[in-house]
């Protein structure tokens, strides 16, 4: 591979591109499955199992804390996780702008390899495009995740229940900020980091050691806000935080403080929240606070049945306001 | 019942009057049974479901007085809207004057008044050591007392109302039921023997004293500056000696509030002149029946207030008292405060800042627990939360004339009357500062102000006042009408509660349909909406708009516009004024402090520096061409004001420290555009302040320079496009008109041009009036469909 940009001649179908396949993607990817390089990959896999699949555009590609490869791993592997499954193969499909640095498509490709590997998932069978330049901007990378069930009653965003209680992973808005000020230049005093990261195997912890979790959910695009919304909305119940308790780093708060942004707003890639019995709850703290992607694990609020539908938070002044989805972005509503 | 019986002869007419309007509990049946005797007629008045029937027989001459009487000598809270009179035939062997018992649907068209100060009579009842009521806090009678606070639901009757679990002693019965008694009928009629009493406990809700006792020691209390919540008419007071700077100060530590007037209470208008300059229109406003907050200049003089109560101005909102237990606790404060002290308490409203005010006794002890070190306490229930009426009396050119800050007890649930009948439609506000209006026939009744929406127990009591209003006024609205802007909790209140056909009003389109609304002004009109900001047609923020609204035709055309600006941070911005300063700096095209630092980067820097990327790249930036924005950015740039602690406190400062003797005048001209709205050149505004202050131009007289060339540019514009566009009616509104300067200069400037000013003398020219605006606006809108 002497060039040193991806040409649309890598998308063909031809010579092109079975190198590309062989030199990269199975150089960096090798695993059982996708070394045959069959029309399609053979899966021995048996019971329920758990599906989902996703698209990364995100600008920049690079950025602190991860890039868009590692992205499409954990995304993927973690909505499979939050199901209360444990993710075994990913497909993965690239849409590349021409002209994108070699250099650069590999350093994404091994990144997903390294991403892959942590999260014990196998990437089996992918596809790769070029298009014109001005089609896409740079790379975007699909992603197909199974796994395999772990347990009957699996978490659904239904089945929060009055009397639960909210824990959190650790620390909200990371990711979404980290995004906004490297793609806008944005000269923030303390360094903020991407939380990019996947969350399967503490989450099986979750299912098998502590069991009865009601809801897992990662609160991705929306934030903590919105995610919390969906689930008092299709669980039919209300949910109260303690805006005192929720965890937010502090560059990330001075940081958001100074955009007019809520961090409650702001996407996360390596978190996630938890609904469970009050009982569970001390049990479920101490497996997360063990994992390394639980450090900062804490409870943030309770449901209940009133407020069916709403999410409340008390602020520390003791006043409380309703924590809304947002139409659209978050605008002034000051007179 | 009446000796001088009228005989039937040839000379005999017997007319009915069907009467409508404030005509319930106020002592108007009795008004009608004392002039009928007056002019020996016979007859009889009852409560009907279309109003109060009056039937009245005797000589013309007879019927011709006592009609006079009937428009003439009304009760001070009785007034009539319609009068309907039919002429019957004289009825045979009609001997007495009688009020008859009321059948069933009483009230249904009658209006529950609003609550009444304690009037001179009663007033004397409670000073008169003789008297059974001697220093009773709860007593009234049916021209003064609580009415929309205690009342349940109609019709207006004690069963409905709190007074409901106090049954009347024999002397009480003996008043309510005659007739000729100032208190027939004065549902909360009430005495020592049988009615509410008051005791006061400490702040876990400990009992300490009850009854005359506890009166005198909250009085003691206070003169040793204790902080107490005393539970008032429409909700708890904070109260404290207003001339204790220690009380004041640790007052507004505990609530958390900062900045913002404290309004006070004085026992009488002689006190009120020793701390105030009162002329004689604010004395009228002072001692009405209303008895709103009136804002007053403080007098230079007046060293025995502290200085914390209004640290932004030189202005002081005052009231009297308006009940008896406002009087009786001056009556023990002059007996325990020393010699020499003005007798003035600090009384504001029993909440959190951004919380509604409290009104349960278990509530306040909840809520205030951490705020007042004592409560007084009652056990007459307040069913109906109502915060003060807040009002300034201002000159605008034709006379004194009130400009509404805020309008609720004493005026809710007076209606505003509509040029027009037309269907119930519901008004529902905006999101800060709302009221919400539901109309009826010709009228439509805005909400005593509510608050905050984003706060939970605000929504609450909204949701409380939304039903109520429509409960007591017996209608259903057809429809709802509701602010552009997606998030506000009232737009979600429309879509997801309110169950009726939701349309859509722009924030200063119902700003402008408001004010045309209560000067019944029928047609075109150019609406000056001076706001701080709305959310636009355009998905920017409004806020400085010249809008040409037809309210026949139901079209409105946004004309012209202030300089559009970002505001770096959204809410951010509103919060701190520097960054608005900055943005019209980068909107000029200074991105760098050029001999001067810029008054914020000691505190801002690496914000400022954050929001000079946010500006380049227009993140988290919305444009707006807000007016209230534009004195944000003067104020800070000025540094009179870099964050502030509450809402319009940057303009506050900015008008208050202008150099009165200044007369050179900012230009500000209008840019004519071919395919787009003109602009008014706002930036040149900023940009002479911005020069002024970089050649170290005193910052009273840049702010005089600023709000002359405002007031000027505003009114030349708007003839201007008043005369291009063939009208010759210019309204004002918006937050902004609560500016003295501006609502006092610009109807005289607007005058001067030929041109005839509307301005708002019954809801506050602020986001109160926005449900007005709204309500009036669906209700052309169904009547056109
Ligand atoms: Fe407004
Ligand atoms: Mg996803
Ligand atoms: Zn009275
Ligand atoms: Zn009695």
């Amino acid at each position: 591979m002497s060039d040193k940009k991806v040409l649309l001649d890598y998308g063909s179908g031809g010579k092109a591109s079975q190198r590309l396949i062989s030199e990269l993607f199975k150089a960096h990817f090798s695993n059982p499955v996708l070394n045959r390089l069959d029309d399609a990959a053979f899966l021995d896999i048996a019971g329920p199992i758990a599906m989902s699949t996703d698209t990364f555009t995100v600008d920049p590609i690079f950025f602190p804390g991860g890039d868009i490869g590692s992205l499409a791993v954990h995304g993927t592997v973690n909505d499979v996780a939050m199901l209360g499954a444990r993710p075994r193969f990913l497909s993965c499909a690239y849409l590349i702008e021409e002209g994108l640095e070699f250099e650069v498509l590999e350093r994404i490709v091994a990144s997903m390899a390294r991403a892959a590997e942590k999260a014990g998932v196998y990437i089996v069978t992918g596809d790769t495009k070029v298009v014109p330049r001005g089609m896409a901007d740079k790379i975007f990378i699909n992603t197909t995740g199974v796994g395999t069930m772990l347990t009957d009653a699996y978490p659904s965003g239904e089945n929060a229940r009055p009397g639960d209680v909210v824990l959190v992973s650790g620390t909200m808005g990371d990711h979404g900020l980290t995004i906004l000020a490297q793609r806008e230049g944005l000269p923030l005093e303390t360094k903020v980091e991407s939380d990019s990261a996947a969350l399967n195997h503490l989450t099986e912890k979750l299912v098998t050691e502590v069991g009865d979790i009601h809801v897992l959910r990662d609160p991705t695009r929306g934030g903590l806000a919105t995610t919390l919304n969906e689930i008092a909305q299709s669980s039919s119940v209300g949910i109260q935080l303690e805006e005192e308790l929720i965890p937010v780093n502090d560059g990330v708060r001075s940081g958001c403080s100074i955009l007019g942004l809520d961090p409650l707003y702001l996407a996360n890639e390596g978190k996630f929240l938890c609904i469970l019995p009050e009982d569970k709850v001390e049990k479920a703290l101490e497996v997360m606070r063990a994992d390394e992607n639980g450090h900062g694990a804490c409870r943030v609020g309770t449901v209940s049945a009133e407020n069916a539908g709403k999410v409340i938070m008390r602020t520390p002044l003791g006043g409380k306001r309703l924590l809304n989805m947002l139409e659209g972005e978050q605008l002034p509503r000051i007179c | 019942m009446n000796e001088h019986a009228a005989t039937i002869d040839a000379e005999s007419s017997r007319i009915r009057f069907t009467i409508t309007g404030a005509v319930q509990g106020v002592g108007f049946r009795p008004f009608i049974y004392r002039i009928a005797l007056d002019h020996t007629l016979t007859g009889n008045v009852r409560n009907t479901p279309e109003g109060v029937v009056v039937e009245i027989q005797g000589t013309s001459e007879q019927t011709a007085a006592f009609e006079h009487d009937l428009h003439h000598r009304l009760p001070p809270l009785a007034s009539i809207v319609t009068c309907e009179r039919k002429p019957l035939t004289p009825r045979e062997g009609e001997e007495a004057f009688e009020i008859l018992l009321s059948t069933g649907g009483e009230g249904h068209s009658v209006l529950i008044s609003p609550d009444v100060a304690t009037c001179p009579d009663c007033l004397h009842d409670m000073l008169d050591p003789e008297n059974p009521r001697y220093l009773y806090p709860f007593t009234n009678c049916t021209n003064c007392g609580p009415r929309y606070t205690i009342t349940r639901s109609i019709p207006y009757d004690r069963d409905k109302t709190s007074m409901a679990c106090f049954p009347m002693c024999e002397m009480c019965r003996a008043e309510y039921t005659n007739p000729l008694d100032r208190r027939f009928h004065a549902q909360p009629n009430a005495c020592p023997q049988c009615g509410p009493e008051v005791w006061m406990t400490d702040a876990a809700g400990a009992e300490r004293s009850r009854g005359p006792q506890a009166m005198r020691e909250a009085a003691r209390a206070l003169a040793e500056g204790r902080i107490m919540a005393v539970k008032g008419l429409g909700g708890f007071h904070l109260v404290c000696d207003a001339t204790n700077a220690e009380a004041v100060a640790r007052l507004r530590e505990r609530k958390n509030r900062y900045g913002k007037p404290l309004a006070v209470m004085v026992p009488d208008l002689d006190t009120a002149s020793a701390v105030a300059h009162v002329s004689p229109a604010e004395a009228k406003w002072l001692s009405g029946i209303e008895r709103p907050i009136v804002i007053l200049r403080r007098r230079d003089d007046s060293a025995a207030l502290a200085p914390g109560l209004a640290p932004d101005t030189s202005d002081i909102g005052i009231m009297l008292p308006y009940t008896p237990l406002h009087h009786v606790l001056f009556v023990h404060y002059r007996e325990f405060a020393p010699d020499g002290r003005i007798p003035a308490l600090v009384a504001t409203s029993g909440n959190m800042s951004s919380e509604p005010i409290s009104i349960g006794n278990r509530e306040a002890l909840a809520r205030l627990g951490g705020i007042a070190d004592l409560f007084l306490l009652h056990n007459r229930d307040i069913l109906i939360r109502c915060d003060d009426s807040v009002v300034r009396i201002i000159d605008p050119g034709d006379g004194p004339a009130p400009l509404f800050m805020r309008r609720a007890r004493g005026f809710t649930p007076r209606p505003v009357f509509l040029a027009e009948d037309g269907p119930s439609v519901f008004g529902t506000g905006p999101e800060l500062k709302t009221t919400l209006c539901v109309t009826k026939g010709n009228q439509a009744f805005v909400s005593q102000h509510i608050g905050t929406m984003e706060n939970l127990e605000t929504f609450g009591f909204y949701r409380e006042i939304a039903a109520h209003l429509t409960d007591i006024l017996q209608t259903s609205p057809q429809a709802v009408v509701r602010d552009l802007h997606p998030d506000y909790m009232t737009s979600r209140w429309a879509d997801e509660e309110s169950g009726l056909p939701v349309h859509t009003l722009q924030h200063h389109m119902a700003h402008a349909h408001a004010v045309m609304a209560e000067n019944r002004h029928e047609g075109r009109a150019l609406v000056l909406a001076l706001d701080g900001t709305g959310y636009g047609e355009d998905a920017t923020l409004w806020g400085g708009e010249f809008l040409l609204v037809d309210n026949i035709a139901l079209t409105h055309q946004r004309l012209a516009h202030f300089s559009p600006v970002r505001l770096p941070g959204g809410e951010a911005a509103i919060r701190e004024p520097w960054r608005i300063a900055q943005a019209y700096l980068h909107e000029l095209g200074i991105t760098a402090p050029q001999n001067r630092p810029w008054p914020w980067l000691d505190a801002h820097a690496p914000a400022s520096r954050m929001c000079a990327v946010m500006l380049e790249r227009g993140l988290n930036s919305p444009v707006s061409t807000s007016c209230g924005r534009l004195f944000d950015a003067v104020a800070a740039m000025l540094d009179v004001s870099l964050c502030v602690d509450y809402e319009a406190q940057a303009a506050i400062r900015l008008e208050a420290i202008q150099a009165m003797d200044e007369s050179h005048i900012y230009e500000c001209g209008l840019t004519q555009r071919a395919d787009a709205a003109d602009v008014l050149d706002t930036l040149a505004l900023f940009r002479q302040v911005h020069n002024d202050w970089q050649a170290g131009v005193d910052a009273g007289v840049i702010s005089r320079r600023f709000h002359l060339g405002l007031a000027h540019a505003l009114a030349d514009a708007a003839a201007t496009i008043a005369a291009r566009h063939g009208v010759d009616t210019v309204g004002l509104s918006g937050g902004v008109m609560h500016n003295v300067t501006l609502a006092e200069s610009l109807p005289r400037l607007l005058a001067a041009r030929g041109l005839t000013p509307l301005s708002h003398r019954q809801t506050s020219p602020g986001d109160a009036c926005i449900s007005l605006g709204q309500a009036d606006y669906g209700m052309r809108l169904l009547k056109r469909s």
